[in-house]
């Protein structure tokens, strides 16, 4: 019988993880977390690394920023179990206030520290259509007619999805003078034309664009512009509706973490170079709509037309605090009137 | 009724002197051909199309992928938390495979039972435990953040949810093993004046070395490819705290397929080779294999 040699076997490993563990852990720089939402990616990347560019210009400090994508609901979960943010630059509103409220981590009055109610950029919702337009889709309206299948997300889970259902409430209620039922019937008829549900943004653009489902998807407008990058011009149109949401992704610094890490002047810094000429350019090359449009360039604004835009915070809405258990709540509007199947 | 049945059991006796089976030559064709297209629907199609999509459009968008250094740092990642894992395991399984093989005490039925629990429970649950255990708004969490430790949402994070998810591999297969191989040569090992370690050295060890190798390369093929446990608990930052599986999905999820596919195919090569080795190791010392197992 041959002998085992188990120590020579032991021995090598442990000197593998020992050199993994070094390699894995050589920064000396410093480093800062956004945790952002999922679109926000290809943004980040661009402008992580122009911001790394100017600090290093203005302080000769060298800066890593590091970045973790996901549903921004669950990245908010992510942050208050723990995942050490610098700031975080989310989708929506409630779930900079969630962190804020559970861990203390982030002053209440964090909205109105930078400009714009913290939004440095904007967004709102368009139509992305098969190519030509074979349904004739311009307006809301449309959605509802016979024969015609609408893909979005379930407003449940996806913060996007909650966009896309407040920007049809916001037509209908202009279209048809604030008449609630009137409202009601046109959100439940627009549900009935949806085949599935999906989770996340990103699901229903996939949906949407590789397994080609449906006539028409209600996506943000940087997606809309991002998924004809990806899968061809010559497959889908975009459709900028007369009137839409006016959707503020916002920013915040997490003081609590900032604090422990006395990164708190390249974490603020970092935020606020996002409201200057390069931040706001890179925004608009993004497909988001700059906070200071007038910063940037008319060519760069070209692709961002003019559109009746509703905030959160017109009267209709009052608000997330107000929106979010109204419509979005367990046993709220949505659910009353979304009834798969019917 | 009685006479129906017993006319139908006579009309089938004759068959089966025939074969040791009833079922005629077409239907063990139909049997075999049905096997050998669910085999390769199932196992040999989205291989071949994983490594088809990876090498879509050539070769230099594939090492493209290959040299980002995102990509480089999950492998790195993997292999990190891989080799500390399974030596891991490896030491937790023949303790407990030891353990439960060649004494006898109280409780044991339980410990069995509790080693199986990872296989049986979901691998996000096994992720939001660790939370639970090591979250802001935990007990522990905190309390060792103040001494600078970090678990949750960093590498030992991660390394703690693969080993929990990892740990059955190896004791599984030892306790057979060694419950079938008896206490009969360490009894007599130790009769013959050999003390405890002497006797795990030299009679136990190369009793079950290649059970120990079957174990430690499932555990290392499981531990690069844990996906839903590790997801739970990484926080997802790029360059960082992303194993191969997590970065598969974020390269996706960017309409970066050819990349994802590449990552993909690096674990789907990790796979091959360990299939590769366990066949090679069953060739070459099938002998030795069954000989240990007939002691």
């Amino acid at each position: 019988m041959t002998q085992f040699r188990p120590r020579f076997l032991l021995a090598g490993l442990l000197a593998g993880a020992v050199q993994f563990g070094i390699l894995g852990f050589a920064f000396a720089d410093t480093t800062i977390l956004n945790v952002s939402y999922d679109p926000t990616r290809e943004l980040y990347k661009d402008y992580n690394a122009a911001f790394a560019k100017h600090w290093k210009a203005e302080t000769g400090e060298t800066v890593t920023i590091q970045a973790s994508h996901g549903g921004s609901g669950k990245q908010a979960r992510a942050v208050i179990d723990g995942l050490n943010a610098d700031v975080v630059t989310l989708a929506l509103e409630s779930d900079i206030d969630a962190i804020a409220d559970k861990t203390k981590k982030i002053a209440p009055d964090w909205r109105g520290k930078l400009p714009n109610n913290s939004s440095p950029y904007t967004s709102t919702i368009v139509f992305l259509v098969r190519k030509g337009n074979p349904k004739d889709i311009k307006d809301w309206g449309d959605l509802v007619k016979d024969d015609l299948q609408v893909i979005t997300p379930n407003p449940k889970t996806s913060g996007g999805a909650r966009w896309n259902y407040l920007a049809a409430w916001a037509w209908a209620h202009s279209q048809f003078g604030g008449d609630e039922a009137k409202i009601k019937d046109y959100i439940a008829s627009l549900y009935k034309h949806v085949p599935v549900l999906d989770t996340g943004a990103r699901g229903a653009t996939v949906t949407f664009a590789e397994r080609g489902l449906g006539d028409v998807l209600l996506a943000w407008e940087n997606e809309a512009y991002l998924a004809l990058d990806e899968f061809g011009a010559d497959q889908f149109d975009i459709v900028i509706p007369p009137s839409s949401i006016l959707a503020e992704p916002p920013v915040a610094v997490v003081d609590g973490n900032v604090d422990a890490k006395g990164t708190r002047k390249v974490a603020e810094a970092y935020l606020g170079y996002l409201y200057s000429e390069e931040g706001q350019r890179i925004a608009a090359k993004h497909h988001y709509r700059p906070s200071k449009p007038e910063l940037v360039p008319a060519e760069d604004l070209k692709k961002l037309p003019e559109l009746k835009l509703v905030s959160i915070d017109d009267p209709i809405f009052g608000g997330w605090k107000k929106v979010q258990p109204e419509h979005f709540g367990d046993g709220g509007i949505f659910d009353q009137l979304y009834k798969p199947g019917q | 009724m009685v006479d129906l049945s017993y006319t139908a059991a006579a009309d089938t006796s004759p068959a089966s002197t025939v074969s040791a089976t009833t079922e005629g030559r077409t239907t063990r064709w139909a049997l075999l051909a049905l096997a050998l297209v669910f085999l390769a629907v199932f196992l040999l199609l989205p291989l071949v199309l994983v490594f088809a999509e990876a090498f879509k459009r050539g070769w230099a968008p594939y090492f493209d992928t290959i040299i980002d250094p995102d990509t480089i740092s999950a492998i790195r990642l993997t292999l990190l938390v891989a080799a500390i894992a399974v030596p891991l395991n490896l030491v937790f399984g023949v303790a407990a495979a030891w353990a439960i093989a060649k004494f006898e005490f109280k409780g044991k039925a339980f410990l069995t039972t509790l080693i199986d629990l990872p296989f049986s429970v979901s691998p996000v649950i096994s992720g939001l435990v660790y939370v639970l255990l090591f979250g802001a708004n935990s007990v522990l969490g905190p309390w060792l953040k103040s001494y600078g430790i970090e678990i949750l949402f960093a590498v030992p994070g991660i390394v703690l949810a693969t080993i929990f998810v990892t740990f059955p591999f190896v004791a599984r297969e030892l306790i057979p093993l060694m419950q079938e191989q008896g206490t009969g040569d360490e009894e007599a090992a130790l009769s013959l004046g050999a003390n405890g370690w002497q006797t795990f050295w030299y009679v136990t060890l190369p009793n079950i070395k290649w059970g120990l190798l079957y174990g430690v390369l499932l555990c290392n093929a499981r531990a690069m490819g844990e996906f839903g446990a590790v997801s739970v608990v990484s926080g997802h930052i790029r360059g960082l705290t992303n194993t191969m599986p997590l970065h598969v999905e974020i390269l996706y999820n960017e309409y970066n397929a050819v990349g994802a596919f590449a990552v993909a195919s690096l674990l789907a090569g990790l796979a091959l080779v360990t299939l590769v080795l366990k066949t090679i190791l069953e060739i070459r010392y099938g002998h030795a294999i069954a000989a240990s197992r007939g002691h």
